[in-house]
């Protein structure tokens, strides 16, 4: 009777059979789904070379199964720059989380997107450094309890949360800049559509894109798995709002085709 | 090929061009700058990978990207620049994979001068960002000589997948010199010869990882051991050096890059007042020439070693010869070049007919700049 059976889901090609070292309840391993789903789609697994960062997604070089390359802290945008520029006809994309990118990273995001560099950036924020036991990050909200500020943030002497999709958009280059979370079934379908348009962008050659995806650490925040979720919502979603940053008018062609 | 006179950052750049340097990424510091600028203009031409970075931070990752993705890659700064660089080195040297730096060193610490300098000795031949390796470093003490080691340079990365420094200074890059350029080479597009390392897509092979990340103490001792199997290796294959009158010197004088280039004239002038001086040169820092050195040591009953710095490579010539001759050191610091005078009156001084090793009579006196090396820290603090 098996032969009947009509597989529904698999997993992706573009994952290894790898069981990962992600906390109970973290979503970096959906949002590593949705992209490898995507790569799958698109038929370029075997053309795409991964660049990984530094903090909890440093082993995904482990769990995507193509080229991968491990970057130096925050640098992944600059290597990326260097593998895209030498194999301009393959698919490159980063995979960084926020203290990588939105901390010691910032000056390689930034000239990286004003370049327009033909990449994907995977930006996964979960507001914390989980990888070194839940620092405070640039993208800790306000108030937020963290070991470095254990009496929750303070704007006055820290400064205000980054909003990097926000400060990336007033950019000219970029082709797609996009915000989307994983709190959600909804979302989580939201954010594969996006994903898709990303890496769509770079094969057409439009430039620069990059999804910021609302990610939760449940064991750095203290919370239960389902209240992380919910915390996603009721926390970050008013400081963190969903949308469309910048779509370039190539890009706006591209999406209605 | 006729020889023409070319400056010398633009000539190691056209040298890297013809050697086959595929994508060069670069930031503007005097006294290297010209470098960036001629590849600017150099490099689209050829249809080659040509970025200005944000930073020396930036340029040297995305070589980094560029030399996991197999291309002949390279980069080039001064010293401030360099320390900058030295995080990615680290990676670099750990993952394995070829890649050129220029430095035209330049006045430190800090933002310093820019005058030329070795003073960054220490910081390019003992591998200057964390954790063990050793990058194979040349010294050119000429603008012919920059462009033969740059041409090279790529060979001997690729061969050993390692890093391979051109040690010059703001003397090398600024100065204007007949050359003979090598002749252009044709190669193979990157990625279409596959050499079982580089990320090109997994396309009909298994998927490759680039990395540098060893959490078992085991395996990282393992990839430890591999590099120093790999240095020794170098060590063995890729020693060069060069010798004026050595063989037979009782004072010879030990000194590499623009320092050996100024230090050549004061030799051959010692050699016509009858003086038994050589010079000897170390052209690779790393592997340094510790053999040959000893070997000369042996005979020679007094060395003196000229830097353009405190005294750095000092130590590689002590450790090689120290136990075979007493050792002398003239530096000059902060970017002041000596003039052949003044290492003339080293030599005299030195030298043991004149001097207090051979016939004992009366205290040395060392000229301005020149200590004798069992000086304590404080009276190497005092030179001029």
């Amino acid at each position: 009777m098996i032969g009947n059976l009509i597989p529904v889901y698999e997993r992706p090609h573009a994952l290894t059979e790898t069981v990962t070292h992600y906390c109970p309840g973290c979503t970096h391993g959906l949002i590593h789904k949705l992209v490898a789903e995507t790569l799958d789609e698109m038929g370029v697994t075997e053309q795409t070379i991964g660049v990984a960062s530094v903090g909890c997604s440093v082993f995904s070089y482990n769990y995507f199964n193509c080229d991968f390359a491990s970057a130096a802290h925050g640098r992944a945008p600059a290597m990326a720059t260097g593998i895209k520029r030498v194999h301009p006809d393959r698919i490159v994309f980063t995979y960084q989380g926020d203290g990588d990118l939105a901390a010691i990273g910032t000056g390689e995001i930034i000239h990286t997107a004003a370049r327009n560099e033909n990449i994907t950036v995977i930006f996964v924020n979960n507001g914390i450094y989980g990888m070194t036991g839940g620092q405070m990050a640039p993208t800790t909200l306000p108030g937020m309890k963290t070991t470095s500020s254990p009496a929750g943030r303070d704007v006055k002497l820290t400064g205000a949360p980054i909003r990097m999709s926000e400060m990336l958009a007033t950019l000219d280059g970029p082709a797609f800049i996009a915000r989307r979370s994983v709190h959600n079934p909804a979302n989580v379908n939201r954010t594969r559509k996006a994903i898709r348009a990303a890496f769509e962008a770079q094969r057409q050659g439009l430039g620069f894109s990059i999804v910021e995806i609302l990610s939760s650490c449940p064991v750095n925040w203290g919370k239960t798995p389902v209240d992380a979720l919910k915390f996603i919502e009721d926390g970050m979603l008013p400081y963190y709002p969903l949308g469309d940053f910048k779509v370039s008018e190539a890009m706006k062609a591209l999406l209605r085709a | 090929m006729a020889r023409e006179l070319w400056k010398g950052n633009e000539a190691i750049a056209e040298a890297a061009v013809r050697a086959g340097l595929e994508a060069y990424f670069g930031y503007p510091i005097t006294p290297q700058t010209e470098l960036l600028e001629y590849l600017a203009v150099r490099m689209p031409a050829l249809g080659r990978a040509f970025l200005q970075a944000e930073s020396e931070l930036a340029a040297i990752n995305m070589v980094y990207g560029a030399a996991v993705a197999g291309a002949r890659t390279m980069t080039s700064s001064s010293s401030p620049g360099v320390s900058l660089m030295q995080e990615a080195l680290s990676y670099i040297a750990a993952t394995e994979v070829p890649m050129v730096l220029v430095d035209m060193m330049r006045g430190g610490p800090g933002l310093g001068n820019l005058a030329p300098t070795q003073a960054d000795y220490f910081q390019l031949v003992k591998g200057g960002g964390h954790g063990d390796y050793r990058p194979i470093v040349l010294a050119p003490d000429s603008v012919q000589e920059a462009v033969d080691l740059t041409y090279v340079s790529f060979d001997l990365a690729e061969r050993y997948r390692n890093i391979v420094i051109i040690a010059a200074d703001g003397n090398i890059g600024q100065m204007m010199e007949p050359v003979e350029m090598p002749p252009l080479r044709e190669r193979p597009p990157v990625g279409s010869v596959d050499r079982g390392w580089e990320l090109t897509g997994a396309v009909g092979r298994p998927r490759r990882i680039a990395h540098s990340l060893n959490l078992s103490p085991e395996e990282m001792a393992r990839v430890n051991a591999s590099l120093q199997n790999k240095a020794a290796a170098i060590a063995a294959h890729e020693v060069r050096y060069s010798e004026r009158f050595a063989e037979d010197a009782d004072l010879l004088v030990v000194a590499f890059g623009s320092a050996a280039r100024i230090a050549q004239t004061a030799v051959r002038q010692a050699r016509e007042e009858g003086l038994n001086v050589g010079l000897f040169r170390p052209i690779s820092l790393f592997p340094f020439p510790t053999d040959r050195l000893a070997h000369l040591a042996t005979r020679a009953q007094r060395l003196l070693v000229v830097e353009l710095n405190a005294g750095q490579m000092l130590e590689d010539v002590r450790l090689a010869a120290g136990a075979y001759a007493p050792i002398d050191f003239f530096g000059r610091m902060g970017g002041v070049l000596p003039m052949p005078d003044e290492i003339y009156d080293a030599i005299r001084s030195a030298y043991p007919h004149v001097g207090g090793n051979g016939n004992g009579k009366g205290k040395r006196s060392l000229p301005a700049g020149m200590r004798p090396l069992t000086g304590s820290w404080s009276e190497r603090m005092s030179l001029n």
